[in-house]
């Protein structure tokens, strides 16, 4: 009776999508995701068009039309240190303002906080991670561990239910986002048709190329208040390209590890030199520091290919 | 006889809405909420069952009421009360505690009174 009653007053004639994209908060969010994250063209812009979906789709309520809630469950796929899991907290921050989750957070977790080691250990240990994860979202990272075929008594397969179950029947309180690489994934969701059928928006992560890695690589050390002089800059693009044909290769990640250990070099370089330091000497790297890495020797011991 | 203990206990029942809202209160405060269910209210009776762990790291009432919705069904016709718990240094006790279900038929007790030795009087609450 009340929502008769109340429904023609709550109806407006118009939605202004330029106003409500800014009052939302939405704009914010999409213009940080752009500052902060380098390259990643094509995630940029599908999280841009899920915005501008949600946004309509809020409109499109507000003005009295049917819509039923769109499925929000994502999966992002793409190789270590692409920034699955910063996109995810943004996404968290997105759908939060847009009030599609409560509270925002996000939890992250793998096969470990899921899966019981025992009988009747994993149902509610995936019930505690799913309530912790309610009104928020949960990122669950490598999910395709989760499923595994040579082994049919594996207890990944009872998460997998619960899992399932949840995503469908409380949509209003939790968004679950899949992540991993894309290969395994595929494989995941064609001997889990469940998970495909239940995940609307897949989004791929594409690779750096070595200019976004050194631009990453800049801006990480800018952070810490370090620099490259010119030649450690060259040496950087140099490194980049030798340490990405090397097994293990992470993205952004080896870029992080490559940088703690020239700022390591740098510090016992400093260290060994006689006389004060000034504060440039203290956060610039030079090419040596960067030189010094093993990759340019091709890799550990156990990797080069001719020893 | 009604049963009156903790919070909103002269109040009518609590909602569903109202229940999460409550929650939703006690989460804010960083509170641990936990549930209890017992078929014997008497008020001696400190101990009620618990139903899973306290629930830490929470951060929405959803994840209460689904363990809420749980408890209720598994005992329909039971006393269930929800409970929250501030571990703060100095505090660490329960802060807040209400019942969110009652069975049917409640039972009633009386008090009975024994004149002993002098002018004393003992006490008893038996169910009636």
């Amino acid at each position: 009776m009340n929502e008769i009653a109340a429904a023609p007053a709550a109806v407006a004639d118009a939605v202004d999508l330029r106003e409500d994209f800014k009052s939302s908060g939405v704009a914010e969010i999409l213009e940080e995701l752009d500052r902060e994250l380098i390259g990643l063209a094509p995630v940029k812009q599908r999280i841009r068009e899920t915005a501008a979906l949600l946004l309509v789709h809020r409109a499109r309520g507000k003005l009295g039309l049917g819509d039923e809630t769109p499925t929000l469950h994502m999966s992002f796929t793409g190789n270590p240190g692409v920034g699955k899991t910063t996109v995810a907290l943004k996404m968290a921050g997105l759908l939060h303002r847009l009030g599609y989750v409560r509270k925002g957070h996000l939890v992250s977790v793998t096969r470990d906080d899921l899966v019981g080691q025992y009988i009747g250990h994993t149902a509610p240990k995936t019930r505690e991670v799913l309530k912790k994860a309610m009104g928020g979202v949960l990122f669950i990272d490598e999910a395709y561990y989760l499923y595994k075929p040579d082994n049919e008594r594996d207890y990944g397969q009872e998460a997998i239910e619960i899992l399932l179950q949840v995503m469908e029947n409380h949509r209003d309180d939790l968004v679950v986002i899949l992540a991993g690489y894309a290969d395994r994934m595929d494989r995941f969701f064609a001997s889990n048709p469940g998970f495909r059928s239940r995940i609307a928006h897949h989004v791929e992560f594409p690779d750096y190329s070595d200019g976004e890695l050194l631009r990453i690589a800049e801006t990480m050390l800018a952070r810490g208040d370090y620099g490259f002089d010119d030649d450690a800059r060259a040496a950087m693009g140099d490194y980049i390209a030798a340490r990405r044909v090397l097994p293990h290769f992470a993205n952004a990640r080896s870029i992080r590890n490559a940088l703690d250990r020239a700022r390591l070099r740098h510090a016992s370089r400093l260290f060994e030199t006689p006389g004060p330091v000034g504060a440039k000497e203290l956060s610039t790297l030079r090419a040596e520091d960067i030189r010094g890495s093993r990759v340019f020797a091709g890799g550990l011991a156990h990797e080069r290919k001719n020893p | 006889m009604r049963i009156t203990q903790g919070c909103f206990s002269f109040l009518p029942d609590l909602t569903d809405d109202q229940i999460r809202a409550q929650i939703d209160y006690c989460l804010s405060k960083d509170w641990a909420v936990g549930i209890e269910f017992t078929d014997d209210p008497h008020p001696r009776n400190i101990f009620w069952e618990m139903w899973g762990h306290p629930m830490f790291d929470l951060r929405d009432p959803a994840g209460v009421m689904l363990e809420l919705a749980a408890c209720r069904k598994a005992n329909p016709d039971s006393y269930i009360k929800l409970i929250a718990f501030d571990s703060t240094r100095g505090f660490e006790t329960v802060r807040m505690s209400f019942i969110v279900n009652r069975p049917k038929v409640e039972p009633s007790f009386v008090m009975t009174r024994t004149e002993v030795a002098g002018r004393t009087v003992n006490v008893a609450i038996t169910r009636a």
